[in-house]
């Protein structure tokens, strides 16, 4: 790995920290944000020549504390503050910060920021918007995906939640019980939808940016201790702890996506799945049924089959139908369809994708399980088209050599066919 | 005579390991164990899933209290523990609850095991 590579992932993975804790000084989103860019840059530029520092996030924080700082002072005519070349022989100061961000308080600071960000006075969708990208640092593309909108549109949101956030006053404060009760939905999203970015990895080159879905299960265990009690929370921790057991097994060797059926399931970490159906159990004993562990459930009958043509499909189809009641959503309907496909056919799963058409138009999967509908089906033409439109809807290269597999051998089946 | 070694640390240290971190540790732990168990002194080994997949029965009360969460209290010490095969959690609790009955007060806290090693002992192989 180039040392670029190496400081790319270490200051994505430094960044809910670092960002937790230069928002609770400056008390401001964009001087915090603006500090951690410096700090960032400057990595950059020093971290090649100088090798890593022993506590990357202690460091960030440090520079970026000083960079905002400094430029306030540069303003005010003082005396700047030591240069950050200096700052990494400053062992004493950097022990000393290591020493103070350590421990529980260090670690809720980003559980904190989530509450935070999901301030009443904003809607939802802004609330989560804005988590994602002072958080979670996500491009405004990448949650514009998320949220199936335009990137325009994400763009505004993201502003329009900023302003309002500066608007109404002392919104840094922490929030107390009562409160994170409130915004304990807004922040389950929030989790949820970080790991996602992590798990189906847009933009960025690796296949699969774990560190993203490591950061999500920590916050879900988190929220555990802070709601040992809430079965959601339990259902959301299971459900992202069994689909990230899946992770080595994800991919080929040259990154190339392998379907759940084709998965070596020798590779899923078993004690992950161990501990996603152990909460499962306990969220069971509740009584009462939501979407996260519904999902949960769908996702442990996948991990409870040794292979997967011991898949219970005719219970995740039921799941599903149960989900889309919680949680009315094209791509639920979709991920029935597939379910139902494995017990009823092909044709009754078209019967169920044929009216999503018009609101997953651009979602990438929608075109994929479509054309692999068709296929099955026997009708070759209108799958290959399906197939073109998910392939100019792909996200990473992963998702575009597997939709051109199925164009591959369509063609080679055409060839074959046709006269010689 | 046997002794028990309970193992305490931060979890949010431990949980925070990589894969290769945690292998790295067990890889080590898991010499001294070879040595153990060839001199036939090891009995079973455990490690235990995360706090948050605990579940607690009070049984101080009646019927008994079942809360979610580890065992929080610093006004009782830990006794002992069993090890129980069971398919889910409530067939744990109906096992915990049939041993609250025989002896009441305390609280016994339910933790799913992540990894097992039976025993070596000599005497626990018959």
């Amino acid at each position: 790995m180039s040392d670029l590579a190496w400081i790319d992932g270490a200051l994505a993975a430094a960044r809910p920290q670092a960002m937790a804790a230069l928002l609770r000084y400056f008390r401001d989103l964009d001087v915090a944000e603006e500090a951690f860019q410096e700090a960032s840059l400057r990595a950059l530029r020093n971290w090649p020549d100088k090798g890593p520092p022993r506590d990357p996030t202690a460091w960030l924080i440090f520079v970026g504390r000083n960079a905002a700082l400094d430029s306030v002072r540069r303003k005010a005519r003082e005396a700047p503050l030591p240069q950050e070349v200096l700052i990494s022989d400053l062992e004493d100061a950097e022990a000393d910060l290591a020493e103070r961000l350590d421990g529980a308080d260090y670690r809720d600071d980003v559980l904190r920021l989530l509450f935070i960000c999901c301030h009443p006075d904003l809607p939802a969708t802004q609330q989560i918007a804005l988590a994602l990208r002072i958080v979670c640092g996500l491009s405004v593309a990448e949650i514009a995906r998320a949220f199936l909108v335009g990137e325009s549109a994400m763009e505004q949101r993201i502003t329009r939640a900023k302003a309002r956030v500066a608007k109404a006053g002392t919104p840094f404060e922490t929030p107390g019980a009562v409160e994170r009760a409130e915004r304990l939905a807004a922040v389950m999203a929030m989790v949820y939808l970080l790991f996602n970015e992590g798990y189906s990895a847009s933009g960025g080159e690796a296949p699969l940016r774990s560190g993203l879905c490591d950061e999500a299960i920590r916050l879900g265990r988190l929220l555990l201790r802070l709601f040992p009690a809430e079965p959601e929370v339990m259902g959301l921790t299971a459900l992202m702890l069994l689909q990230h057991a899946r992770a080595q097994a994800r991919f080929d060797a040259h990154g190339a996506i392998i379907l759940m059926e084709d998965q070596d399931r020798s590779r899923w970490n078993g004690r992950m799945i161990a501990e996603g159906l152990a909460l499962i159990d306990k969220a069971v004993r509740h009584r009462q049924p939501g979407a996260y562990q519904i999902q949960a459930a769908i996702a442990a009958l996948h991990a409870r089959s040794p292979r997967s043509t011991d898949t219970d499909w005719p219970q995740i189809a039921g799941l599903y139908q149960a989900l889309e009641h919680h949680m009315p959503s094209p791509v639920v309907t979709l991920n029935r369809a597939v379910a139902v496909s494995k017990t009823e056919g092909a044709q009754a799963a078209l019967a169920l994708i044929e009216p999503l058409g018009e609101r997953l138009s651009a979602y990438f999967h929608f075109h994929g399980v479509r054309g692999a509908m068709l296929l099955e089906e026997g009708r070759s033409g209108e799958a290959r088209e399906a197939f073109d439109r998910a392939i100019a809807l792909a996200r990473t290269p992963a998702e575009a050599a597997h939709i051109r597999q199925h164009i591959d051998r369509l063609q080679a089946e055409a060839a074959q066919a046709s006269p010689k | 005579m046997l002794y028990a070694i309970l193992c305490y640390h931060s979890e949010a240290i431990v949980g925070g390991w990589s894969k290769d971190e945690d292998d790295a540790v067990m890889e080590k732990l898991e010499v001294v164990h070879q040595r153990l168990a060839t001199e036939g002194r090891l009995g079973p080994v455990a490690r235990l899933l995360p706090t948050s997949a605990a579940t607690t029965l009070r049984k101080d009360s009646d019927p008994p209290l079942v809360l979610d969460g580890p065992f929080a209290e610093t006004k009782e010490q830990l006794l002992g523990f069993y090890i129980v095969d069971c398919d889910d959690l409530d067939q744990a609790l109906a096992v915990a609850q049939e041993l609250g009955r025989a002896n009441p007060g305390g609280a016994y806290e339910l933790r799913p095991i992540g990894v097992f090693y039976p025993s070596n002992l000599p005497q626990d192989a018959r």
